[in-house]
């Protein structure tokens, strides 16, 4: 990201999707999981303030952390203002751990930051893992 | 080839019932009929060629192949050593398995926690303070006259749910099927499940609370503001008029309101709303529950300790106060210092400074597939598909139990997840120098007709 990079800000909520749906059962090391989960769905109107083409990877970035991901034209606009992350690994890199006393953390209505990230290739699952946890340890 | 008809799928919390799989004489499932996508791609990719059939242990930095029993007495030796292990998971498995593990989690002193902490565990809070007007899914397809779905998307996450229960199906008092229904719909987005919906109501995020509030004010006829949560006080007296005028009505509700700002209290207020409406009609209420049993987890964890997720062993009696017991809040606080995690991923679905603690953690999973919680794990061990290659009871979004069918063998040396957890616990007790109980081998049902027909009533 450059300085002169547009910011957009941005209330992510994360959910179910059919697609994900079916990734998560055998094909979570696949890439049919990549297509399936990392992807932001931004509204349309918003992709001009974005400056990306549908389709191209973002920087989704919260207090918690960021991730790379696919901008997509959201199909359930207008929404503007509001984009969607499926549930999944991709999404859980910018959840934050406050459960407010209740055992769950707030998966929807974290406030973040969005930009370009030309270039940049979507991880997938198990590597997105294993890069942010430095993997498991022995027993 | 032969067909195994009357099966459960094991995916959602709608658990169909009436699903047909057809074997060929190699014992190779080759096709699923009545099946959503979801359910269909669970059974067509149980056999997958690269499924790992073989537990894993870390080495080196790697997970490389080891014996069962070695798997196993490693497992036991990481809960034995542990001061407070986390038992998590459960909801993508039968209640046989559960019931085990709530004997193993109080055996090792540690905390047991299913999927509910992240899905409805705000909902059984809510339901603990104020209680909850519910049915079964089978008086909603023959009385429900208006369907109000909050904060849910059964089109994605419950696919046959519309169809077989709650707005196409006909029944009794319902001739004509969604003809018969009024539905509505809030969402933040337009969803497949909105764009279908006679009334679609889009409020702003987070403030679900003050909207349900706001009815409440406009069933009593109360004055109202100009709009609340973004919704003109038109629309609002339109669904509140809507929902006075219907003669049975019902709200699904999902993780637009557990997860999003009030959490709890969402659902408290949602409750509160449907006790209100019963001064005017009958109105119930229902969670959308995920995973397929997760409402057998709750069920097992309560009939056995009295409490439904979130319990605490630690201290030799079993503990329950979400927000401190809850396996996500002692992830955050890095207060687990060793997991077994069967039947669910939080290494998908947990944020990730949650994962970040499993994995520096001795951690086992237990999965039938690879996932991101088995690719972190110390040990890994592979397991049968309850419902495909393990029968077993499961409890489903109504909490009606329903006998869950076996239609395949599961791979040669792979155990059940009931074995697993049996075969870790006797291993864990003889560390402990306690006296291991014989084995006693649990009996089949002989004849499945007869769940088939316990089944067949409760819809």
């Amino acid at each position: 990201m450059t300085s002169s990079d547009p910011v957009f800000t941005a209330n992510l909520i994360t959910g179910r999707t059919i697609e994900q749906g079916v990734a998560i059962e055998g094909w979570k090391d696949k890439q049919e999981y990549i297509d399936a989960a990392g992807f932001v769905h931004i509204d349309p109107s918003e992709f001009k303030t974005l400056n990306v083409w549908p389709g191209s990877s973002v920087t989704v970035k919260s207090d918690f952390g960021e991730v790379i991901v696919r901008a997509i034209k959201s199909p359930y606009g207008p929404h503007p203002g509001i984009v969607f992350i499926p549930m999944g690994p991709w999404a859980n890199q910018v959840v934050g751990t406050d459960t407010d006393t209740t055992g769950m953390p707030s998966y929807k209505g974290i406030i973040v930051t969005i930009t370009p990230a030309p270039g940049k290739k979507v991880l997938g699952a198990i590597a997105l893992i294993k890069m942010t946890t430095q993997g498991g340890v022995e027993a | 080839m032969r067909t195994v008809t009357d099966v459960v799928c094991p995916f959602c919390g709608t658990l169909c019932d009436d699903l047909e799989v057809d074997i060929d004489d190699a014992e190779k499932i080759c096709e699923t009929r009545n099946a959503c996508i979801i359910g269909d791609n669970k059974f067509m990719t149980a056999q997958a060629p690269d499924r790992h059939l073989h537990p894993r242990i870390r080495r080196g930095g790697e997970l490389v192949e080891c014996t069962m029993d070695e798997a196993i007495n490693k497992s036991a030796e990481i809960l034995v050593n542990a001061k407070h292990p986390l038992l998590y998971g459960w909801s993508s498995t039968h209640c046989e398995a559960q019931e085990a593990g709530m004997a193993l989690a109080e055996g090792v002193g540690g905390t047991m926690d299913n999927t509910s902490v992240c899905c409805h565990g705000p909902s059984v809070l809510a339901i603990q303070t104020v209680g909850i007007p519910s049915c079964t899914l089978g008086e909603i397809i023959n009385r429900a006259d208006t369907v109000l779905y909050w904060g849910c998307n059964p089109v994605n996450a419950h696919p046959r749910h519309m169809s077989r229960y709650s707005l196409y199906k006909r029944g009794f008092f319902t001739e004509r099927g969604k003809s018969d229904r009024t539905e509505i719909v809030v969402d933040v987005r337009k969803t497949e499940t909105a764009k279908n919906a006679d009334i679609f109501i889009q409020p702003e995020q987070g403030r679900d609370y003050e909207l349900m509030n706001a009815l409440r004010v406009a069933l009593r006829g109360e004055p109202l503001p100009e709009s609340v949560a973004g919704i003109s006080r038109a629309d609002i007296e339109k669904v509140a008029q809507t929902m006075k005028d219907s003669r049975f009505g019902i709200i699904f509700f999902g993780m637009g309101l557990t997860m999003t700002r009030g959490k709890h209290r969402n659902i408290d207020i949602a409750i509160s709303l449907t006790q209100d409406l019963n001064t005017y009609t009958k109105f119930l209420i229902m969670a959308m529950r995920g995973h397929y049993n997760v409402a057998g987890a709750d069920q097992v964890s309560q009939w056995e300790c009295g409490f439904p997720y979130a319990v605490d062993f630690a201290r030799g009696f079993p503990r329950y106060n979400p927000g401190e017991t809850s396996a996500t809040d002692i992830l955050a606080r890095k207060e687990a210092d060793a997991a077994l995690i069967i039947a669910a991923d939080p290494g998908a679905h947990f944020p990730i400074d949650m994962v970040r603690t499993l994995a520096s953690i001795p951690m086992i999973a237990i999965d039938p597939h690879v996932t991101p919680t088995t690719e972190i794990a110390s040990v890994y061990i592979p397991s049968a598909i309850v419902g495909i290659e393990e029968a077993g009871s499961a409890y489903r979004m109504d909490n009606v139990p329903i006998r869950m069918r076996k239609v395949v063998e599961p791979p040669e040396g792979v155990l059940t997840d009931k074995e697993i957890i049996d075969r870790i616990h006797r291993r864990v007790m003889e560390l402990q120098g306690l006296e291991v109980p014989e084995v006693t081998a649990v009996k089949e049902p002989a004849e499945a007709s007869a769940f088939d027909g316990i089944l067949q009533r409760s819809t």
